[in-house]
């Protein structure tokens, strides 16, 4: 009784704790069981039941043609659109946070509506502007779709992290003879890199990611969501997961080397 | 460059421009283009054409639609709720006693975002199945029927939606924690409050914006979404999402598709207008991520 009592007391006294774990434990079980399945061997199409664990599906990893072209569908389109909307969302970003101007307000929360719309919406209304245009569906109504959505999660990254920067070290720039441009890329820009790849990477993963404005623009093009999708009634081929996994993985180690980078920076200029 | 130095009002406007005019092209149009095509009739291979009159699109496919309307906003609401009660202790906990921990912690919870929506919601069939690694034991344990089942119902549908969108809680919930000044709580304990007087009095009127925040970030998606009721649910779990994706791709009714969808964004776009009105628009627009 008396354990029971000790353990009683325990998950009182740590009851916050034991909630926030149980919570992260409910937010990560899905990628564990897409991770876990990369390693099921399948009995029938579906891969949803385990039945034994094997190497096969990462050994085979380009068995389908067809989707290791909608990955690679997805990889381009993501790249594409990416580089654009950080660029814009960059500039955006600058004259939001610098410039005090009529307006600003406004403008603010205008950029801020796409990320408030459902992405239903904003896959519909796509839709229905290219149809009455005339624009065939395809990689490129792909890329303007995913550089509009993208556009402001990259805003919005980039804001949060302007916000601390120190103005006076552009004046200091200009004061010792530098100009607009001088300044720009050996003061500002360097300083706010790690914002904007923080912003581009999200991009990335977003764009990636995105099947529902994507299933409306696709026509017939296959990104790597559209490709799941079409599978789900037939049965999702285990390199799916393998993929998933990959892609998963990939991401971690990217932000956890950025996160790492930006403290060994911050360690050497104290 | 010349320009800029002698009239710095212009550069704002002229950082702003590029992407101001993609937003404008293919978010502002298209939802015009939408409302517009909402007054359509007729059919894709007929050819549309607009009219006024078509206003009745509006009640027609309100009266027709009724029920997915209200059980998504139903379901949304519900998920919230959901979201909330998860969201708020682990986002307490991550503010206050994450420690060295705390961007390991917030980095966790972006996790989902990384890997795919679809294989996301998926993996929950593996998790809900009938013979999974819950319902399973419990099965063997009698602890449940052995023909209970949680896949292909409202709760699943329910459970998916919270899943896929507590991020957007946690978050504004966090930051709006994070920036509450230590000494308040201090104080408070100098004056004698108590461990719960000073979480009611100073913690959570402070938390507010970003309750408030971070339920219209979840609630948005939320009644929006069409995969988990597709994935997780049955035909009786179709949502306004379902719907509209059907109209639009299967079916191939634009006016009708288009009148449904327009009237989410007007629902939403109130949702956000009461919001700004409320609390302002600086909570809003800068927690999101």
């Amino acid at each position: 009784m008396r354990v029971v009592q000790r353990v009683a007391n325990f998950l009182a006294s740590h009851l916050l704790a034991v909630y926030a774990a149980v919570a992260l434990l409910y937010l990560l079980a899905p990628i564990a069981a897409v991770t876990l399945f990369s390693f099921n061997d399948p009995v029938g199409r579906s891969n949803y039941a385990w039945s034994s664990f094997t190497f096969d599906n990462w050994l085979s990893l380009f068995r389908d043609p067809t989707l290791v072209q909608a990955v690679g569908t997805s990889l381009r389109i993501a790249l594409i659109s990416t580089t654009i909307a950080t660029i814009l969302g960059t500039l955006m970003a600058l004259a939001l946070v610098r410039y005090q101007f009529r307006l600003r307000k406004s403008i603010d929360l205008f950029i801020f509506l796409p990320l408030a719309t459902p992405e239903i919406v904003l896959g519909a209304s796509l839709l229905t502007l290219f149809v009455t245009l005339r624009i065939p569906l395809g990689d490129l109504t792909l890329i303007l779709a995913h550089v509009m959505f993208n556009v402001s999660y990259v805003v919005v990254t980039l804001k949060a992290r302007l916000a601390g920067f120190d103005m006076r070290l552009e004046e200091a720039a200009a004061d010792l003879g530098a100009n607009p441009l001088q300044t720009f890329w050996r003061i500002t820009f360097p300083l706010i890199l790690p914002g904007i790849a923080a912003g581009a990477l999200l991009a990335f993963g977003l764009s990636l990611d995105d099947f529902v404005i994507t299933r409306f623009n696709a026509g017939q093009t296959q990104t790597f969501p559209v490709y799941v999708y079409l599978k789900v009634q037939k049965g999702i081929p285990p390199q799916v997961n393998a993929f998933a996994t990959l892609f998963f993985f990939a991401t971690v180690t990217l932000v956890a080397a950025a996160a790492l980078l930006q403290r060994r920076r911050a360690n050497l200029s104290k | 460059m010349g320009l800029i130095r002698r009239n710095p009002a212009f550069t704002p406007l002229l950082l702003l421009a590029p992407g101001l005019l993609w937003l404008a092209a293919f978010y502002v149009a298209p939802n015009v283009q939408m409302f517009a095509s909402s007054f359509w009739n007729g059919t894709l291979e007929g050819g549309f054409s607009f009219s006024l009159a078509n206003w009745t699109n509006y009640p027609d496919a309100l009266i027709k639609y009724q029920e997915q309307y209200l059980r998504s906003i139903e379901y949304g609401f519900v998920a919230t709720l959901l979201c909330f009660a998860i969201a708020f202790p682990l986002a307490y906990f991550i503010a206050f006693k994450g420690g060295r921990a705390r961007n390991v912690l917030l980095f966790l919870v972006v996790a989902p975002f990384f890997t795919s929506y679809l294989l996301r919601t998926i993996g929950w069939r593996t998790i809900l199945g009938d013979d999974s690694i819950i319902l399973g034991p419990l099965k063997a344990l009698g602890v449940v029927a052995p023909e209970a089942r949680i896949l292909d119902t409202p709760f699943a549908v329910i459970a998916g939606i919270a899943y896929n969108f507590i991020p957007f809680m946690i978050l504004p919930i966090y930051v709006s924690l994070e920036k509450i000044d230590r000494r308040l709580l201090e104080a408070a304990q100098d004056l004698y409050a108590s461990g719960w007087g000073s979480f009611r009095r100073i913690t959570l009127p402070l938390a507010i914006p970003g309750v408030f925040a971070g339920s219209l970030l979840t609630f948005i998606p939320a009644i929006g979404d069409f995969i988990n009721a597709e994935l997780l649910g049955n035909p009786g779990t179709t949502m306004i999402g379902n719907v509209i994706q059907r109209q639009f791709l299967v079916v191939r009714d634009y006016p009708t598709a288009a009148a449904l969808s327009f009237m989410l964004m007007i629902l939403i776009l109130a949702g956000v207008a009461l919001y700004a009105r409320l609390l302002g628009t600086e909570e809003l627009t800068s927690t999101a991520i």
